[in-house]
């Protein structure tokens, strides 16, 4: 493996009742986060292909856990979306080779399929700052039910020279849903949208 | 007394492989789960509250099981433990209190009879309120190696009238620990302590 990773941390969130209302079956959401060197912190690199290869490294792993943390199989998954936190040292464009050239692929491979594009947010920042992963169905983004978002954070992360990376599954939406749009049992799965 | 009345889980497993010395043979791996409750006594002071402890003994063994679940399901695995309550703004510090009693009893249970004190922290706060959860080892108190501690918070939660009950279980001492003092090779194991 070319990153090399200081801590894995996963995180897994049951939802039973939202207004005192039960959420039945609870709505569950996983992410899981890796916390690597930054192997270009404190200078100007042009070429980011090292990144990008770690980004597919972490793309299959990833997602592998997270689908493990929710106990299903990865075709059971509803929705996904990945984020990044880069350390004071490096630059916002680490985050984005690590994300979208090669860490989409293999989080499709262990969810079977994945239509739509996988939402994403990316950012600089200190220890413990908190990464909204943005949630969307995994193969029809307009999904109404299923846009989201889940906060992860880390005390000791990323440092300065360190980048977070995280993906986030689902085998749900939102708790109690009721703002209409396309729903799951409508979907074509053809375009990534519908 | 009441039924408990759980919102949400969360469960956060962290692996950490080394933090900037050497591989650790064996990655130290610390786990939290949260469980997130109406709290009963919210907006009134209620004397007698000390029925609720028994209330929440089913959920304590509950979340310890999951705990050694996620741990990799040997309870034998686990050298280290702590807890803690976050209560929102219309409860008082005494309900975190409650948590002592079942919190403790659920981890010695599923442990089989660890002898030292379940090191504890509570609080009074808002929605995302963090809290530092204090790791000792699970047979012998001053064991240096095993003083730890796993932040720990949920972005939503407690709300004002809920309390967020936390347990967390580690399987070893800190990645790099090297300051001395007894070793958990050394551990007599009469009174808890040494």
């Amino acid at each position: 493996m070319k990153a090399r990773i200081r801590k894995l941390v996963t995180f897994l969130e049951e939802t039973h009742t939202e207004m005192n209302r039960p959420v039945q079956p609870p709505t569950r959401r996983a992410a899981a986060v890796a916390v690597i060197e930054n192997p270009f912190a404190g200078k100007y690199v042009e070429d980011l292909s090292e990144l990008m290869d770690i980004g597919g490294e972490l793309g299959e792993l990833l997602s592998q856990r997270a689908v493990a943390a929710l106990g299903i199989v990865g075709s059971a998954a509803e929705s996904y979306g990945k984020a990044a936190a880069v350390g004071e040292n490096g630059e916002l464009e680490h985050a984005a080779a690590i994300l979208h050239p090669k860490l989409g692929a293999p989080v499709r491979r262990v969810l079977g399929k994945g239509a739509a594009l996988i939402p994403s947010s990316k950012k600089r920042g200190g220890m413990g700052v908190a990464l909204d992963i943005p949630l969307g169905h995994k193969d029809a983004a307009f999904v109404r039910s299923h846009f989201d978002g889940m906060e992860v954070r880390i005390n000791d992360a990323p440092r300065a020279n360190e980048i977070m990376v995280a993906i986030a599954v689902t085998d749900s939406g939102r708790p109690l849903p009721r703002v209409g749009g396309l729903t799951k049992q409508q979907i074509k799965g053809e375009d990534g949208l519908h | 007394m009441p039924d408990v009345q759980i919102r949400k889980k969360l469960t956060q497993i962290e692996e950490v492989f080394h933090e900037g010395g050497p591989l650790a043979a064996h990655p130290l791996r610390r786990a939290a789960i949260l469980a997130v409750i109406q709290n009963p006594f919210a907006g009134k002071y209620v004397e007698n509250i000390v029925g609720f402890m028994d209330d929440l003994k089913p959920l304590g063994l509950e979340m310890a099981r999951s705990l050694i679940n996620v741990l990799g399901g040997d309870a034998k695995a686990v050298e280290g433990y702590g807890k803690g309550a976050i209560v929102g703004s219309a409860g008082e510090l005494e309900h975190g209190a409650l948590w002592h009693v079942p919190g403790g009893y659920g981890m010695r249970e599923v442990l089989g009879g660890a002898k030292a004190i379940v090191s504890s922290t509570k609080k009074v706060g808002g929605p995302g309120t963090r809290l530092d959860v204090p790791i000792t080892h699970i047979n012998a108190s001053y064991v240096r190696s095993h003083f730890d501690a796993m932040e720990i918070g949920i972005s939503d939660a407690p709300r004002a009238d809920e309390i967020v009950l936390t347990l967390v279980m580690t399987t070893g001492a800190r990645v790099h620990a090297r300051v001395g003092g007894l070793k958990a090779s050394e551990i007599k194991g009469e009174d808890g302590l040494r």
